[in-house]
């Protein structure tokens, strides 16, 4: 199964956007996220009218699309001499998301990223998220990097 | 191919990358693409790539991670391009 590579991924609890990664491959990844109703952001995001913040969004689809399928790419470069897991932290290096539709507490969303390249530790994806009803969320380009932490250069 | 005639489509190849760009009019040998260019880091990867297409040439990670300065880019590309002949 594919979801032994959640054991790598270093968000806890409230930060974690990840519940099941449904097909993994090295150039594609899909995974699910249910939008928890008692999420923290929703109680101010609107006070009363709660609504997923564009920001989680972007989260969702950096955490499935990007951070998941990173993780595995690392994992397979067998000649890579990661350490310890606790040392691999996903950076996120730019972003360019549109949104198309809202997305309420207890909504289960889909995410669909597919790789561009994979080079010098960067990996650059087009990230998609649809909604159960399968209509489009948000889309956009998603690049990072994940490696032994090193921001010598910021 | 001269280092003047790298220089000049190398510029073209920074464009994208970088807001400054009074400072890529003026580039030479010593402008840091990082410091001078404010090109984000992770985006040096895309300058890279985009040369690579740019020359017909392939950039390993070696040579790579010589590319710091307009210089040391024009050295890289320069010497890929040697290599092809």
């Amino acid at each position: 199964m594919n979801n032994h590579i959640l054991n790598h991924l270093p968000y806890k609890s409230s930060f974690r956007f990840v519940d099941n990664i449904s097909m993994l491959s090295e150039n594609e990844v899909r995974g699910e996220y249910t939008l928890k109703q008692d999420s923290f952001f929703y109680e101010d995001h609107f006070a009363g009218n709660p609504v997923t913040p564009g920001v989680i969004i972007t989260e969702i689809m950096a955490q499935i699309g990007l951070v998941v399928l990173g993780i595995f790419l690392i994992l397979k470069e067998a000649e890579l001499n990661f350490v310890e897991d606790d040392s691999l932290f996903p950076l996120l290096t730019s972003t360019d998301v549109s949104f198309y539709k809202m997305v309420l507490p207890g909504q289960k969303v889909t995410v669909i990223s597919k790789k561009q390249y994979f080079r010098f530790g960067k990996l650059k994806c087009y990230v998609e998220m649809l909604d159960s009803d399968n209509e489009l969320v948000a889309k956009g380009m998603f690049s990072g990097i994940i490696k032994n932490i090193n921001i010598k250069n910021g | 191919m001269t280092r003047q005639e790298i220089l000049d489509e190398l510029k073209k190849v920074i464009a994208p990358y970088t807001t400054n760009k009074e400072m890529l009019a003026g580039i030479d040998d010593h402008t840091d693409l990082i410091k001078d260019l404010k090109i984000n880091s992770a985006n040096l990867v895309d300058v890279i790539i985009d040369a690579e297409a740019k020359y017909d040439i392939e950039i390993d990670y070696d040579s790579a991670d010589k590319m710091v300065n307009v210089g040391t880019c024009i050295d890289v590309i320069s010497e890929k391009l040697n290599q092809k002949v």
